[in-house]
């Protein structure tokens, strides 16, 4: 809502400057997004009548004219403007005065002419930008005048961002009646006298909906002469109101609007055919709207009806066919109060927003109707003349919203805001805001104003009290509450943990949007389904993800583009895959995922520089496992995934069951990713490390541990781990540890096979091994490998 | 018997001269070795009569005494210069770097996130998260925004389908908590949000962190009190903090927060008491309990904290940028 000071202070008029006035109803929770001054900064511009208008002799598009500004001499003045003749009254600015953009008018010559000062159009003087031409001032403009003083124009156009509640502010009257509350201010009324109706034509109206159109007034009025000029000051007001003049009828309709937030509509009466009705649209009924648009209609939409059909969108849009034109003579001037609920909404329905819907679906007063048709009559016929038939009414006044009666506890009112109140202070804060109100033995029974929908229930009044109150003079206080521990779980291991373990190993954390194109992730997840947004913000941002990989990739690339060839990040956060048997449909499920490029240390002076590989990052996945306390749990499985090289890839599996992937990207998939060198990810649920096993404690053996070291020669399709593992099982508990220590392929081992050499300790809890023992052990776990694995002991 | 004073002094000067330890041991087993000179003297005692024995065997071994007197101290020099020696020759240019092992950093919306956690977590507020992909009834109707609010077509909410949205506010996990618990409540619930706007100030995924407290005697003081607290925490300076009238649907009496920047009041978060239509929602007896939350813009924070400029580098991921925040 956008309004003109100088307006509102016609209203109600408090001892304070503008910067204070939008200070005040900013704080009262009508926020101040803007205020702008109404014309550009310039001085000495008086009001002038051209006297004489004469050709330039040198130039064709020139005049030469002598302008009266109420001084001794006429001044003569060159000027450009095609509009310009004599008789009409214009803006001067004279010798010596300052235009925007400090521009000073002097004494020149215009192609030999004298020119003694400049005739003005709107943009020159920064107030508009429309028009061609000078300003055309109206004829009983007085000569002479300071022309910021004749239009006022030392004011400035406020604009508030309402919240969806307060549309009670949506006009001069209500946004008076808020400062004058703040201020204790009483509130003036323009005033005027109601035309009586000269003639007793009227026009037929009925309401079918009366639940969404409880109050419909309609008025003849005969002989408007539409051709009239919307006087100046109306024009203004407008224009610092953000609305631009159109023809006088709309101008007037437009000004009640913005002066009681009703809106109106202006229907051209001989376009009318038999009688207007107001009922619910048929599905498919179509509309031509004022704008040309042509609308078909849906059952769910009020209508304004005549013999034929639709002839506008009730509370939204009028339509073409009965529009008021230029050539119009006689109007039926409609006003009406539709309910909220039967507009909201509509209006998005059809991708329309009107000043009108906007008032409607979030609240009209109920009981302005007549008064804005008196004041439309009034000025219709102070500006464009006409006779004015009676008022007809049509609706349900039982269907109009009841007065809220709303009770207030004065404990309870202590209770939520926290602090003590007087009683009499809260009654006046209510009785200002338009309330009836009667003190009770336990507070207060207020009677809302028709203006304020949002006027329901006992926190209504308690929000009001405080807001007028002041949130600012309520004190800050410490909440108190029961010292009650949250009692945090050992088994929890905090997501920040594991970004701390991450960032130490010198991973960045990253955040990627939770939507991505399609078609890459299509790439790594072929054939999989993925959630897509109807309306996303663009198709590369319409998928949302089913791993956490399609976004790190597209962050390695940007990276590597950017001369950032060392890459090592990380993120966390939900991937969405839908899944029938999930809470509506879809499996939110909580990963952690890293992926890395380029050198394994920065380049430096003292250590090697290789490029990445798997065990890079697979060691960073394993500490992150190793936190959890129950790495034996885990195990890697070797699973073919569309978006990893097939011989560098495994599934992450925790207790038989899969919980993530790790592995080189497919190169195959590096040029659509706009990847270099090869990048290495996991992906892993978080649920499996965010977990860990709390420690049983075990005594130490007092007695020596013994290391036996083995070089076996197996297969090299053998898994390392299979083996470690089945050493693990046969040497039961007295292998107290094993370790692969070397892993050879090449000269001196046959092609095909490796040298894996391990070393085991041996230990037992309660004796030292003796040599016989110890070898026997070693005999079973080679003769075990011997038979599961093929393998050969190496010499 | 040879001059027991020349041998000692002879034995001095071999001494004196031994560069190392080994010439020093040459020189040891040349005096005091088992066929040494000092050795020899002893057997020349056979020669001398039992009177003179004692003396001259006293002499002998007291001239003993001094060589491997001698000897020890010089044994003790050059080990003393050997291990010079050897320092020396193992200096390094301690101004060489060490071995790189560059760490990483937490993404400054993480590292917001979790200083919050930390400043409610001292309150006993519990983290809580909830899901992203939100049902119409979560994120609208029990939060008090019926399907007809206008409130609902403000926020440019991402739909599946009419039931089904992207989150757009963490208010859902209130309701996700107060489903399950009952107060008192206090709980706060950083995480993503989403929004369909897109610009030099919006980006369409946002994060959020959102608060309740749930009691039976919870007012707007306390609300008041708390984020004022916090803002003065967060900042880690004594801000200008001001209430300001706003409207939610999900709370009432609502208020947005400013705080007095550079250029003017700037708005940081969203805050109200709770509606009584959202405890309903949830079976709490909004007459026995009343609760406040909160919701502020977790990047807004961040951007006045470290002085970002420009909201969409938070999601470009440069590194260049990223790694300022170690």
């Amino acid at each position: 809502m956008k309004f003109s000071e100088s307006w509102l202070r016609e209203w109600v008029n408090p001892a304070i400057s503008s910067e204070e006035l939008a200070e005040q109803i900013t704080m009262a929770g009508l926020e101040v997004d803007d205020v702008a001054a109404v014309a550009g900064d310039f001085n000495g511009v008086v009001i002038g009548e051209v006297v004489e208008c004469g050709q330039h002799p040198d130039a064709d598009k020139l005049r030469v004219t002598k302008v009266n500004v109420g001084e001794e001499e006429l001044l003569d003045i060159v000027c450009g403007a095609p509009n310009c003749r004599a008789g009409l009254k214009v803006a001067v600015a004279k010798v010596g005065a300052v235009l925007p953009g400090d521009f000073k008018i002097k004494k020149a010559k215009l192609r030999g002419q004298p020119s003694h000062g400049m005739l003005c159009a709107f943009s020159e003087l920064g107030i508009s930008d429309e028009g061609d031409g000078i300003m055309e001032l109206p004829a009983d403009a007085p000569i002479g005048t300071d022309l910021r003083d004749y239009l006022q124009l030392n004011d400035v156009a406020i604009e508030v961002d309402l919240t969806p509640n307060r549309a009670d502010c949506l006009s001069i009257a209500g946004l008076a009646r808020e400062v004058g509350v703040l201020n204790k201010l009483d509130v003036t009324e323009p005033s005027w006298d109601d035309v009586e109706p000269s003639i007793d034509d009227t026009f037929p109206v009925t309401v079918t909906a009366t639940e969404q159109c409880p109050t419909y007034l309609g008025r003849v009025i005969r002989g408007v002469n539409v051709k009239a000029t919307t006087p100046l000051w109306m024009v203004e007001k407008l224009r610092r109101s953000g609305i631009r003049s159109i023809d006088p009828v709309v101008d007037i309709t437009n000004y009640v609007l913005i002066e009681f937030g009703q809106p109106m509509h202006a229907f051209d009466l001989d376009k009318l055919q038999g009688g207007i009705n107001v009922r619910l649209a048929g599905e498919g009924e179509k509309l031509v709207l004022l704008d040309g648009n042509e609308v078909e209609l849906q059952s769910n939409t009020l209508a304004i009806t005549d013999n034929r059909g639709p002839i506008a969108m009730a509370g939204i849009f009028g339509g073409e066919v009965t529009g008021v034109t230029e050539s119009s003579e006689n109007i039926f001037l409609e006003c009406a109060f539709f309910a909220k609920l039967a507009i909201t909404g509509r209006a998005r329905q059809y991708g329309l927003h009107t000043d009108s819907s906007h008032r409607y679906e979030r609240g009209v007063d109920y009981q302005l109707q007549y008064k804005a048709m008196e004041r439309a009559t009034q000025l219709i016929v102070e500006i464009c003349g006409g006779q004015v038939g009676p008022v007809v009414e049509a609706g349900d006044s039982d269907k109009l919203p009841k007065a809220a009666e709303i009770k207030l506890r004065h404990a309870r009112l202590e209770k939520v805001v926290g602090q003590s109140f007087e009683r009499a202070q809260v009654t006046e804060f209510l009785q200002r805001l338009g309330m009836e109100v009667q003190e009770s033995e336990l507070g207060w029974k207020a009677l809302a104003p028709s203006y304020r929908f949002d006027m329901e229930i006992e926190e209504d009044l308690i929000e009001e009290v405080a807001r007028i109150y002041g949130y600012n003079n309520i004190p800050n206080i410490s909440p108190q509450a029961a010292l009650k521990m949250n009692g945090t779980k050992e088994a929890g291991i905090p997501l920040s943990r594991l970004r701390q373990l991450l960032c130490g190993r010198g991973y960045q954390e990253a955040v990627t949007y939770s939507f991505v194109d399609p078609k890459r992730q299509e790439l790594l997840h072929p054939g999989q389904e993925a959630m897509v947004l109807p309306h996303p913000i663009s198709v590369e941002m319409s998928a949302m993800r089913l791993s956490l990989l399609t976004g790190l990739l597209d962050t390695i690339s940007y990276n590597q583009k950017r001369q950032q060839p060392r890459v090592r990040i990380f993120e966390t956060g939900l991937r969405f895959v839908p899944d029938s048997e999930a809470e509506n449909g879809v499996s939110q499920v909580p990963m952690i995922a890293g992926a890395i490029s380029g050198t394994v240390n920065q380049e430096s002076w003292n250590q090697e520089n290789r490029e990445v590989d798997f065990f890079d990052i697979k060691g960073d996945l394993e500490a992150l496992i190793e936190l959890s306390a129950q790495a034996n749990k885990f195990s890697f499985a070797r699973s073919e995934h569309p978006a990893l090289h097939p011989g560098q890839s495994a599934a992450i599996m925790f207790d038989g069951k899969q919980v993530g992937v790790i592995g080189a990207l497919h190169p195959q998939h590096s040029k659509a990713f706009g990847v270099s060198g090869k990048v290495f990810v996991f992906e892993l649920e978080q649920s499996v490390v965010t977990q860990r096993a709390l420690p049983e404690a075990k005594p130490v053996s007092k007695f020596p541990a013994n290391r036996r070291d083995l070089a076996v020669l197996v297969s090299d399709k053998v898994a390392a781990a299979d083996l470690i593992n089945c050493i693990e099982k046969v040497g039961g508990n007295q292998i107290v540890g094993v370790n692969l220590f070397d892993v050879y392929k090449g000269k001196g081992v046959a092609e095909g096979m490796q040298s894996l050499a391990i070393s085991m300790t041996l230990q037992e809890q309660d004796r030292t091994l003796e040599e016989k023992e110890i070898v026997a052990t070693v005999d079973k776990v080679v003769a075990a490998l011997v038979t599961e694995f093929d393998a050969s002991l190496r010499d | 018997m040879q001059d027991l004073d020349a041998l000692i002094s002879q034995a001095k000067a071999q001494i004196e001269d031994a560069s190392d330890i080994a010439q020093l041991d040459t020189v040891r087993v040349e005096f005091l070795g088992k066929k040494g000179l000092m050795t020899k003297q002893l057997q020349t005692l056979g020669k001398l009569s039992p009177e003179e024995r004692p003396k001259a065997g006293q002499l002998i071994n007291q001239a003993k005494q001094a060589i491997q007197q001698e000897l020890n101290e010089k044994r003790e020099q050059l080990q003393h210069a050997e291990l010079n020696k050897k320092l020396a020759s193992e200096t390094v240019d301690i101004s060489l770097p060490g071995r790189v092992n560059e760490q990483g950093g937490l993404h400054p919306v993480s590292r917001t996130i979790e200083r919050i956690e930390h400043f409610f977590g001292d309150l006993g507020f519990e983290v809580k998260s909830g899901p992203e992909i939100e049902d119409g009834f979560h994120n609208f109707d029990a939060l008090n925004i019926p399907a007809h609010h206008p409130a609902r077509a403000d926020h440019d909410t991402f739909y599946f389908n009419p039931e089904l949205v992207l989150r757009t506010q963490t208010s859902g996990v209130q309701i996700r908590t107060m489903e399950t618990e009952k107060p008192p409540i206090r709980i706060i619930s950083p995480g993503r949000v989403y929004r369909n706007d897109y610009d030099q100030t919006h980006t369409p995924m946002f994060h959020q962190v959102e608060g309740l407290m749930v009691d039976k005697n919870v007012n707007f003081t306390e609300l008041k009190g708390v984020l004022y607290d916090f803002l003065q925490h967060f900042f880690e300076e004594d801000m200008q903090v001001r209430f300001r009238p706003s409207y939610f649907p999900f709370t009432e009496t609502s208020a947005e927060v400013d705080v007095l920047g550079k250029n003017g009041w700037l708005e940081v978060l969203g805050c109200g008491m709770v509606h009584p239509n959202v405890l309903r929602a949830v079976n709490i007896d909004p007459e026995e309990y009343t609760g406040f939350a909160f919701g502020m813009g977790v990047e807004r924070l961040t951007m006045l904290r470290y002085g970002v400029t420009d909201l969409r580098s938070f999601f470009e991921n440069d590194l260049r940028f990223l790694k300022q925040f170690k």
